[in-house]
């Protein structure tokens, strides 16, 4: 599984975290380059669909990234957001996918550095879970 | 709608066009506000980068939400916005003109780099040999020569500092331009004037800190770890030059027992500044509870004469640091402060307990006086406004006028002003905002308007 490169997919909040990411990239941080970032406004308006449409179209790994508790911009959307994810790591364990593939971290715009050891981390632990099975499954 | 001169002098156009001094929260906001509605503005920064202040701080009260979260969106939106049109690194120099028809001398500082050819790939600057004390962490961190204040600058190009660059001072070095792929170094580049004629002006050039040098009482300057609150912030930040671990600057320990102290030079008649600066009680309250978040078994201290929390959920901040953090807070001044070992002694005295006090402690905090930003009276007199006796910008009046300079069609932002604290900051720079936006919708504007602001003109011909 050494030579398997995962594709993680990032839903990451206009405020915080998508200015981790950027704080991470000024700042000349290193980590894989194996994610792709989505910005929306806040982690309260990602659809838990699109997270299971990322996981059906072959993503390895979903990031969900949003403000600190308290942080939010528009009052409680990462309140939401944790709730919802909650409830879909529930449902990927029933359809039989690793929760582990989701992840919800809270990361504000001065964090570059937990962005970068987010992916990292993630990265590492999708080479341990290897491709996601309906990756495979939808490939005829 | 004409707005009639008060003596029905003759009349000239406006140009719809207006200059912001100072890139911090207040100018950016102002900027924003005028763009939004239309209007070209023309931002100018005196630092390389925009963010003023508040892109140091950690976080904010009485949310604690993170600063940088609110400013860096904001100061891409500066960068971007087709409306503004961003000159850092420069300065205003002189202006002439009248309301309506300002003409504005502004000098761009030799950066030493061309910075519409750099890309801000960074080479230069991790090639660079010699380090200094980095400003934007107050010297508690390093920086290049050639540098970038902070890793999110806008714009994200460097300037080289020419007093401390071993190319400038003795004709060695050379590595960054040797490095760098577009050429943009250049050795050669001169300060360079530029004309600029705008209808309106916000000042928003924002505060320091009062001297190290004048609190040496509390062994500020003297000790490493007795610092700031504005160093503390940095200390405190997670893209600070610790990663946002509180260790104190003399040996990376981490401190057990904070003291902060209050009103260090304001409120004090015989040897700093008389008034309030406003937004230390509340900060002191934010340092202590983020403090005891990154550290629970540590204990802060704060020495203080008032609690003035006087904003929306501010008194309820300050409680839920007393109860849920444990600050300890000690009503008195501080007699003395000195090292003892490893430790700070701070002597003082609880007025309320009516007893004499000693804490040895890691680190103490200075909440020190907030002072207009240097060289705000040179500005004040470019600009022909009037300043009162410790360098703020005076307002037309403290009540009805309180945006609006002496001056018509210049108007104040922000702590060049008065303290203030973010909110009141934000508010007034959308203020002096809207006043402009409100000056250039009228077409045109009488040639003498020295003598009153121009909301009395205004009001006047709304009138009739």
């Amino acid at each position: 599984m050494s030579d398997f490169d995962p594709k993680i997919l990032g839903f990451v909040c206009n405020w915080c975290t998508y200015a981790g990411a950027d704080l991470a990239g000024t700042s000349r941080i290193q980590y894989p380059p194996n994610i792709r970032i989505i910005r929306l406004m806040c982690s309260g308006s990602v659809d838990p669909l699109y997270v299971l449409k990322s996981l059906l179209e072959g993503a390895d790994g979903v990031l969900i990234g949003g403000c600190h508790p308290g942080d939010c911009h528009y009052t409680n959307g990462n309140y939401k957001a944790r709730r919802r994810i909650a409830i879909l790591k529930s449902i990927l364990r029933q359809i039989g996918l690793e929760d582990e593939r989701v992840v919800l971290r809270w990361i504000s715009a001065s964090e570059g550095k937990r962005f970068a050891d987010t992916v990292t981390e993630m990265v590492g632990k999708l080479k341990e879970l290897g491709p996601n099975p309906l990756r495979e499954r939808w490939q005829i | 709608m004409k707005l009639t001169p008060y003596n029905n002098a003759s009349t000239a156009a406006i140009t719809k066009r207006a200059l912001v001094i100072g890139g911090g929260i207040a100018g950016m906001q102002a900027s924003l506000d005028i763009a939004d509605a239309g209007y070209e503005v023309v931002l100018v920064e005196r630092e390389p980068s925009i963010g003023g202040h508040m892109i140091q701080l950690s976080e904010t009260f009485p949310t604690l939400d993170c600063s940088q979260c609110i400013m860096t969106p904001k100061m891409v939106e500066v960068s971007q916005h087709p409306n503004i049109r961003l000159m850092t690194y420069c300065e205003v120099e002189d202006v002439t003109g009248d309301v309506g028809q300002f003409d504005v001398r502004i000098r761009k500082k030799a950066a030493y780099v061309d910075r519409e050819k750099c890309t801000g790939c960074g080479l230069c600057v991790e090639k660079c040999p010699t380090k200094v004390p980095s400003e934007f962490d107050l010297s508690l961190g390093k920086r290049k020569v050639i540098y970038v204040p902070f890793p999110q600058a806008v714009p994200p190009k460097p300037v080289i500092d020419a007093e401390n660059c071993r190319f400038l001072t003795s004709g060695k070095c050379g590595v960054c331009k040797k490095v760098c792929e577009v050429e943009a170094v250049d050795f050669e580049q001169t300060d360079t004037m530029i004309e600029e004629r705008v209808g309106a002006i916000v000042v928003a050039t924002g505060y320091d800190l009062y001297a190290k040098e004048k609190v040496a009482e509390y062994g500020y300057g003297r000790y490493p770890d007795v610092i700031s609150g504005l160093e503390f912030e940095r200390l405190n930040s997670a893209s600070g030059p610790t990663t946002g671990e509180i260790r104190r600057p003399s040996d990376g320990k981490v401190p057990r027992e904070v003291v902060f102290i209050q009103c260090v030079g304001s409120r004090d008649r015989e040897k700093g500044v008389p008034y309030c600066s406003r937004i230390c009680c509340m900060y002191a309250a934010k340092h202590a509870m983020l403090y005891k978040h990154k550290v629970p078994d540590g204990q802060a201290y704060v020495f203080y004469m008032d609690i003035r929390a006087d904003g929306k959920g501010y008194e309820e901040f300050v409680q839920r640091g007393v109860e849920e953090d444990g600050t300890l807070y000690l009503r008195g001044r501080v007699s003395r402060v000195f090292q003892h070992g490893d430790k700070i002694v701070v002597w003082g005295v609880d007025t309320l307990a009516g007893k004499k006090t000693e804490i040895a402690a890691d680190m103490v905090v200075l909440a020190t006086a907030v002072v207009p930003a240097a060289g705000s009276r040179k500005l004040a007199k470019a600009l022909d406004i009037v300043t009162d006796e410790y360098g703020f910008y005076t307002e037309a009046h403290l009540k009805a006028h309180s945006v609006e300079s002496g001056k018509p069609g210049i108007l104040l932002a922000g702590c060049g002003q008065s303290p203030k604290d973010i909110p009141d900051t934000v508010a007034q720079a959308g203020c002096a905002a809207s006043k402009v936006t409100a000056l250039f919708s009228a077409s045109e504007v009488g040639g003498s308007l020295l003598d009153l602001p121009m909301r009395f003109t205004a009001s006047k011909s709304l009138r009739e």
